[in-house]
């Protein structure tokens, strides 16, 4: 009686445990995977284990007789050598050996690979955008196609700095995560604007780059809700550390809440291109987008780094004719040039950046740049 | 240009055990000594040096890197920083300090080894050394040009290092002269090995060492210029408006990391084969017994580097390739654990019933092998692609190649400097020192390196300056540990510049182990040895 309700404790924290795991990211002496939350994740958990175990064998083989000579077969000990210098048995045994081992971890491998590589019937499909630093999600079939939005990340330049304190999700949280249902097949379609990325979620086993120009696909199937997190892991520039992968996964219904809410949302935001707006109006909304997309290289003072990126207080682009600061922003830089493309964001939040830098700092010019403007230019 | 001639001169009151002609005038003194000379052994002392004040330099790059990484946040420098510094720390360890240290033991070991009096071109050889130094100072130069040194990671990859500024432009030129001379000094080492071996050594009589290294030469000729070449057409996608790697322009900067890593990946294995080599010497000396099952060995550094050009791929399991190419470059990766695993059961069956004794040369030796197979089990489950998905570009695989670049490629190589030392200075290495810098090397390597295997399983990146609070405990292990080892290097200078500046006199063949040719010349090595060709029996 008493044994078997030890058990029952037992098996219970271990699977409070192992279901607790997804919450207790901060473990810090975290020793393996992060827990899976998709079938394939747990495919890729077990064969690690299994890998493990199997270089254990061979370790602890190989190593124990090594051991065993390093002790005894020593010239200390007045161990005569012996002469022998090969053995075509042996040396066949311990070469047909290493091999059926292999074919043994193969196996399973082959099958995991191309239930990964087989993206067909997605419920949902997604297109990820890698951004220098950020990602773009834009969902073009299934439950919620039409949804777009631009993810970054919470972190602060004061956090990173050490000027404001860190919490549990310092890096690794995102302002709009990318929201999947439960259970659902979700298609990845994954891409980059300007260098290469890489978007990662290992609860769910997904790791693919995103290449500008191509497009690439994934997919996972989450099997519980909750939040799931990654990082960008190709190196991308400075920012790479700081374009976190967060996802958010609901049951059905709240899912679909979601979506309404999204869309009640983007219906509200549209705006009339020809809408005009005042100085006023545009500083304030280019000084948040100027603070979420240009400042991490030029700094919120405008200054940029010396040598690495230009200042814009003072720039000739931004103090000179406004049809090449349009195109700067719009197209990016030449070619070589650090500065991204940023076609990616509004009519709106263009025309606002612009005219916020025109107007920040000690340039004076006094210019304002409508949407419709921006709209034109596009043409 | 040359002021010695190799036919006629004797060096330095040494050497005239072979009984020539006597007017002996040495080599010139002070720099031109230096700057000209033909000596095979006095290019691969220049080769060592280099190869040791790079691998400082590339080691203070490393001690920047684990210091910002010491706390989370970011503490001492810009992110684009340290971007440079991973880059460059990669690219001045694995062309300035591994391959030219491996190059100045060919140098040195070849010829002593074959019977042969120098290497084949050797004016060739003084040019494949002096190209080096420009080359480093390219490298370093970069540091301080506007934008400062690339910041794309040492594998080049395009665009990022598209968008880099001058300092780029720098680490091409300096991978096209460092290429060039390596191109130059295999060249050279193929040629001698095949044309100067004393009569009687066939080839299947060569010590392990001088097998590695043909093969390793053969696999440095074959990827060099594939190197070269694509980096060119990096510089001409960044100046002259091609678009070889650029999307918009018809181009794929997938096709830059397949040719990339087709040179990438036989060079991981340029770098180790000579470093199996050293060992495969070392390990028989100490257990008094001949090497177990020679030419097995053979075969497989063969196989090996036959292999490592068919596997390229396995770095670019994430870039998204058909399902068919993905498993043949698994199953192709798979297979090198059959010829690896024959070398390690081979050189356990070498001490296996020997009269061991443990010198630091040995110690070192054991170090590796213990070390580069747990970096062949990482390797193993790397090439299982479910599992590689989860661990690529994390620590996991810096962990990896750490066990078998820094344990693997640089322990072999210290064991070969204090195995070869006597033979080299005439003098005894002091065993404590080496010892010492043998046990602190092992001791703070692990501490660096295996806790990040978990810091990679549990999902750090790499190449970021900064990490998210849960790994801060491992990685202020690692940091510490990293400094530990760097400080430890002091050791190993202290013990050579001692070996160098005197100690107890070496005798000829101070392992009574040994049995290679070298070890029957005097202590030191005559600076013309073999002017007469050894015969082998």
């Amino acid at each position: 009686m008493s044994s078997k309700a030890v058990a029952t404790l037992l098996g219970t924290l271990a699977i409070a445990s192992y279901s607790g795991m997804g919450m207790a990211a901060a473990d810090p002496y975290q020793l393996n995977f992060t827990p899976p939350a998709s079938g394939i994740a747990s495919q890729i958990y077990d064969q690690h284990i299994m890998l493990l175990w199997i270089c254990l064998a061979i370790f602890i083989g190989v190593f124990g007789v090594m051991l065993y000579s390093l002790l005894n077969h020593r010239k200390s000990k007045g161990y005569k050598a012996a002469n022998f210098h090969h053995s075509t048995t042996v040396e066949i045994i311990w070469t047909v050996i290493p091999f059926i081992i292999l074919i043994a971890m193969a196996y399973p491998a082959t099958k995991t690979v191309i239930a990964m590589k087989d993206t067909s019937n997605p419920d949902i499909t997604v297109k990820v955008t890698g951004y220098q630093w950020q990602w773009g999600y834009d969902y073009l079939v299934g439950e919620g196609a039409g949804i777009s939005f631009i993810s970054r990340t919470t972190t602060t330049l004061d956090q990173r700095n050490n000027k404001a304190p860190k919490d549990e999700f310092y890096m690794l949280r995102a302002d709009k995560p990318l929201v999947v249902p439960v259970g659902k097949r979700v298609r990845v379609l994954i891409t980059a604007n300007d260098v290469i990325h890489a978007w990662w979620v290992p609860a769910f086993g997904v790791k693919q780059d995103a290449i500008p120009g191509f497009i690439r696909d994934a997919w996972f199937q989450a099997d519980r809700v909750g939040t799931f997190v990654g990082q960008c892991t190709e190196l991308c520039g400075k920012d790479h550390g700081f374009m976190p992968i967060v996802v958010e996964v609901m049951e059905p219904a709240q899912y679909t809440q979601w979506v309404a809410q999204q869309k009640a949302q983007s219906a509200a935001a549209v705006v009339d291109v020809n809408k005009v707006f005042t100085l006023d109006e545009l500083k304030a909304t280019g000084e948040k987008v100027y603070a979420g997309n240009c400042a991490a290289c030029h700094q919120a003072n405008g200054q940029g780094i010396p040598g690495t990126f230009v200042a814009l207080d003072g720039s000739k682009v931004a103090t000179g004719p406004k049809a090449e600061h349009i195109n700067i922003v719009v197209n990016g830089g030449k070619a070589g040039s650090a500065m991204a493309a940023f076609k990616h964001l509004s009519d709106v939040e263009i025309a606002a950046v612009v005219t916020y830098e025109r107007n920040a700092w000690s340039n004076m010019t006094g210019d304002v740049v409508q949407p419709s403007e921006i709209n034109a230019f596009r043409k | 240009m040359a002021a010695v001639h190799d036919d006629h001169a004797h060096g330095h009151g040494h050497g005239h055990e072979h009984g020539h002609d006597d007017h002996a005038h040495g080599p010139p003194k002070g720099m031109m000594r230096w700057l000209t000379t033909t000596n095979h052994k006095d290019i691969g002392t220049m080769y060592l040096w280099f190869s040791f004040s790079m691998f400082l330099v590339g080691g203070m790059m490393a001690f920047g890197i684990r210091a910002e990484l010491f706390q989370p946040g970011m503490q001492l420098m810009t992110p684009e920083f340290f971007n440079s510094l991973t880059t460059n720390h990669g690219l001045i360890m694995v062309f300035g300090a591994i391959m030219p240290a491996f190059v100045g033991f060919a140098n040195w070991q070849v010829p002593m080894m074959i019977g042969a009096p120098d290497m084949a071109f050797a004016r060739m050889n003084n040019w494949s050394f002096w190209l080096l130094p420009p080359a480093a100072l390219l490298l370093v130069a970069a540091f301080f040009v506007p934008g400062g040194a690339g910041a794309g990671g040492w594998t080049f990859y395009p665009p990022l290092s598209v968008q880099m500024g001058m300092g780029m432009d720098m680490m091409i030129f300096a991978v096209h002269i460092l290429g060039a001379s390596s191109i130059m000094g295999s060249i050279n080492i193929i040629t001698t090995i095949l044309n100067m071996r004393a009569p009687g050594m066939t080839l299947m009589k060569m010590p392990l060492f001088v097998w590695t290294w043909l093969i390793t030469a053969y696999l440095l000729v074959l990827v060099m210029p594939v190197l070269a070449g694509t980096v060119t057409m990096l510089l001409t996608d960044r100046h002259f408006g091609t678009n070889f790697f650029n999307a918009a322009g018809g181009g794929d900067p997938i096709m830059f990391q397949h040719i990339f890593w087709f040179f990438g990946h036989p060079e991981v294995y340029i770098m180790i084969l000579p470093a199996f080599g050293i060992v495969s010497e070392i390990l028989p000396t100490f257990s008094r017994k001949p090497l177990f099952g020679y030419s097995s060995m053979v075969y497989a550094t063969a196989s090996i580097a036959i292999l490592s050009c068919i596997v390229w791929a396995h770095h670019m399991f994430t870039v998204g390739m058909p399902v068919t190419a993905q498993l043949f470059f698994m199953y192709a990766t798979m297979l090198i654990a059959v010829p690896t695993g024959v070398k390690v059961f081979n050189w356990t069956a070498t001490m296996w019933q020997g009269s061991m004794s443990f010198e630091t040369p040995m110690l070192f030796a054991i170090g590796f092998i213990f070390l580069f197979t747990i970096g062949g089990f990482s390797g193993v489950v790397c090439a299982v692609i479910p599992v590689d998905i989860q661990v690529q570009e994390t620590y996991y695989v810096i962990a990896h190649f750490h066990y078998v670049l820094v344990s693997g490629s640089l322990f072999a190589l210290f064991g070969g400097v204090y195995y070869w030392l006597p033979k080299w200075t005439g003098h005894m290495y002091d065993e404590s020192l080496g010892r010492l810098h043998f046990w602190l090397s092992m001791v703070f390597f692990n501490v660096t390196f295996f806790v990040q295997h978990f810091l990679g399983l549990a999902g750090m990146p790499r190449r970021v300056p900064d990490y998210a609070l849960q790994f801060a405990d491992f990685n202020m292990i690692s940091s510490i540990g990293a400094f530990g080892f760097g400080l430890s290097q002091l050791v190993f200078l202290a013990a050579v510049v001692k070996c160098i500046r005197g100690g107890k006199k070496a005798e000829a063949k101070p392992w009574d182990g040994a049995t290679t040719l070298e070890w029957d010349l005097p202590s030191p090595a005559p600076y013309h040895s073999w002017v007469t060709p050894p015969v082998v029996k």
